[in-house]
């Protein structure tokens, strides 16, 4: 089945490419979407099963692909909208939906490969595929965003490849040459600890660029705010976890040798300096997809301070990465309308939002409640755990400190958010406003309930699917 | 034989610290990939046709012959100055060159581990190191990307040095990549040229938090 749809994606996103007709275009993203879904419930219903060598239907493929499946329809829906409303070129317009189809497909497989290697390819056509997203508009703003992202994906991606060879040098002292996850917790008890270490390190630091994780999360803050808003909650929330599992994967394999603790280490430090990084720009960005995205990097951190505590923060960071997704793309979906009210992206020239589009604007009020993990949101249940998790390794320190930066996260998102909100914009003319239709809110008001209906009351399988995705790692 | 090629190939990282003009870097990239293939082509036990033409592709037409020419075409299509601009004089460049590779000798002499090949490993790290140290000090964006090969390169001496064979699909799908990244690269590298006026790394510093 994988087969069928790779190549089926494939064939339809070069279709696109070449296409310059606006029905034909839209026709062939409805049947992406349908092959994508009877793609994600092919896996679902084939737990377990390996296809095609490389690509296995595990537990954490699963979910992340289910997570993919549903933000990628209300994606589509906005691109759709987006395009019309900007009255693209047909040149665009085709390169914008066929790169669209091609990323979507890449992390899908990335997400599925049991093969470093393997994800290691699709890892660097999402690099590809995001470069002519975020190109979208053509102007000085977005060739920068793009030059940085795709040249810093770059270095990055060369980075995880130096750590796979290393990775292999230390898998040859099992007497093994097969880098499948699956082949190396076999052998993890055999693998050479200094080169694990070294292909720890720069594997851990390229996906970094993927999941915006310090050090390199830069290039990504640039690609969010200058791509499309729908691309943007495409970057800001699936690509993100691709990042997560290529890290996830080999994480597993470091948990089960000598070398936890030191990995522990690393993961930790790394995601607490992110979310002290995040909360430093929080405190001054003025642009707010900018600011959306440093949001993200602070939740990566969470999340991987959970992993490096373990216990049930294992658990708690896959829930929090799944249910991010859900608030922060439709975060993004909602920016596209803010834009398109105000015209701007600078705090200083927004305001007053419920006058001019209230639906947009109670959407906003709960996209910030649920990602600053307030109850009833369901990151409050995912991010409470990994506080528990941290608390019963006895990292009190860490936890209080990560607590006060999470104060001064809320308080900044808080005070640009409610100005957005309430504050009338100075000098701004809303003699021609445009009026938001509300049901271009609708798609972003279920993603919003999903996010806390599996947070708060989560399905028996969810669970229990979660719970077999982290089940590899020590406790 | 091998040795004497590894050891040109790091005489060509001490060339390329000192050298002023972009064309000279073009043609050492191009040598570099010359020396490579031969590299290969000595260590190669067995000469099976397929390998070979896979080596082939990946050292002489693609690193030695496309992408010198790509790189010379965006120097001349989009009118970058013939001097690289350093932001360190050539000296420093040169004793902080020495250095990295002092340094990786050092390095690799704490290794014990006979599944790794010394020279190859040394001759890999300060490539890799001397890729981003270009990368760091040079103002032109261009070099940036030159940068990059030459870390590629160093990559590539890498996977050398562990010698371990990866599935033939797999390896296609990386050598695919790479290719792919340097093409997007020169492509983007083409735009900067069209909308900038000078195509060097101050001008992009228009992307700012407020």
């Amino acid at each position: 089945m994988i087969g069928i749809y790779l190549l089926g994606a494939l064939t339809i996103a070069i279709t696109l490419f070449f296409s310059r007709n606006k029905l034909v275009e839209y026709s062939l993203v409805g049947v992406f979407l349908g092959l994508q879904t009877i793609f994600t419930v092919h896996t679902c219903m084939h737990n377990g099963i390996t296809e095609l060598v490389y690509f296995t239907y595990d537990s954490l493929g699963i979910l992340l692909l289910v997570t993919l499946n549903i933000v990628s329809i209300p994606a589509a829906i906005h691109s759709y909208i987006y395009i019309e409303t900007h009255k693209e070129n047909p040149q665009t317009r085709a390169i914008y939906l066929s790169s669209f189809v091609l990323i979507l497909m890449a992390i899908s497989a990335g997400y599925l490969s049991n093969h470093i290697a393997v994800t290691w390819i699709f890892t660097e056509i999402t690099t590809l595929a995001a470069s002519a997203l975020i190109y979208h508009h053509r102007n000085k703003l977005a060739l920068e965003g793009t030059w940085k992202y795709v040249f810093i994906c770059a270095i990055s991606i060369t980075f995880i490849f130096i750590g796979i060879l290393f990775l292999s040098l230390s898998l040859q002292h099992a007497g093994s040459d097969d880098l499948s996850f699956k082949n190396l917790l076999a052998k993890s008890g055999q693998l050479n600890p200094i080169w694990l270490r070294m292909a720890f390190l720069f594997i851990f630091t390229g996906f970094t660029a993927k999941l915006g994780l310090v050090p390199m999360f830069t290039a990504g803050i640039d690609a969010k705010d200058t791509a499309p808003a729908p691309a943007g909650a495409l970057l800001a929330s699936v690509l993100m976890n691709l990042g997560f599992v290529g890290i996830f994967r080999f994480y597993v394999v470091v948990a089960n040798t000598p070398l936890l603790h030191w990995a522990q280490l690393v993961v930790g430090s790394a995601a607490f300096l992110s979310l002290f990084v995040a909360t430093v720009y929080m405190m001054k960005v003025k642009n707010i997809k900018r600011m959306l995205a440093y949001s993200g990097i602070e939740h990566m951190g969470i999340v991987m301070l959970g992993i490096a505590a373990g216990g049930i923060g294992y658990y708690a960071a896959v829930l929090h990465i799944i249910l991010h997704a859900f608030v922060k793309s439709s975060l993004f979906f909602q920016f596209n309308q803010l834009y398109r009210v105000f015209q701007n992206k600078s705090i200083y020239h927004v305001g007053n939002y419920f006058k001019y589009n209230p639906t947009g604007a109670i959407v906003l009020l709960l996209g910030f409640i649920s990602t600053t993990a307030m109850p009833p949101s369901g990151l409050f249940v995912s991010e409470f755990l990994i506080f528990k998790s941290l608390f019963d390794v006895g990292q009190i320190v860490l936890l209080i400190a990560v607590l006060l930066l999470l104060t001064m996260i809320i308080w900044s998102f808080g005070k640009n958010i409610f100005k957005v909100l309430f504050v009338p914009a100075v000098g701004f003319d809303d003699s021609n406003v445009e009026k938001i239709s509300p049901w271009e809110s609708v798609s972003q008001f279920v993603l919003l309930a999903t996010a806390v209906y599996l947070g708060l009351n989560p399905p028996a399988i969810f669970v229990q699917m979660l719970q077999e995705s982290v089940s590899l790692l020590p406790l | 034989m091998i040795h004497v090629l590894l050891i040109t190939f790091i005489i060509t990282l001490f060339y390329m610290a000192i050298a002023n003009r972009l064309m000279t870097y073009i043609k050492v990239l191009a040598l570099q990939g010359v020396l490579l293939f031969f590299v290969v082509f000595i260590q190669l036990s067995e000469i099976n046709t397929l390998n070979l033409v896979l080596i082939l592709l990946e050292t002489i037409v693609f690193k030695s012959l496309a992408v010198p020419i790509f790189l010379g075409y965006l120097l001349k299509r989009n009118n970058i100055t013939r001097e690289a601009e350093p932001f360190l004089p050539n000296f420093v460049s040169l004793v902080i060159t020495t250095f990295i590779v002092v340094i990786t000798i050092l390095i690799s002499n704490t290794i014990k581990d006979d599944n790794l090949d010394k020279i190859f490993f040394v001759v890999a790290l300060s490539t890799l190191f001397f890729g981003l140290y270009l990368i760091a000090t040079r103002r032109k964006i261009i070099t940036h990307v030159m940068g990059y090969m030459v870390i590629e390169n160093g990559v590539f001496v890498l996977s050398l040095a562990i010698g371990n064979e990866m599935p033939m699909l797999v390896n296609l799908g990386i050598m695919l990549d790479i290719f792919a990244s340097v093409l997007i690269l020169g492509i983007f590298l083409n735009k900067i040229g069209d909308v900038f006026k000078d195509v060097d790394v101050d001008q992009l510093s228009n992307l700012k938090d407020y």
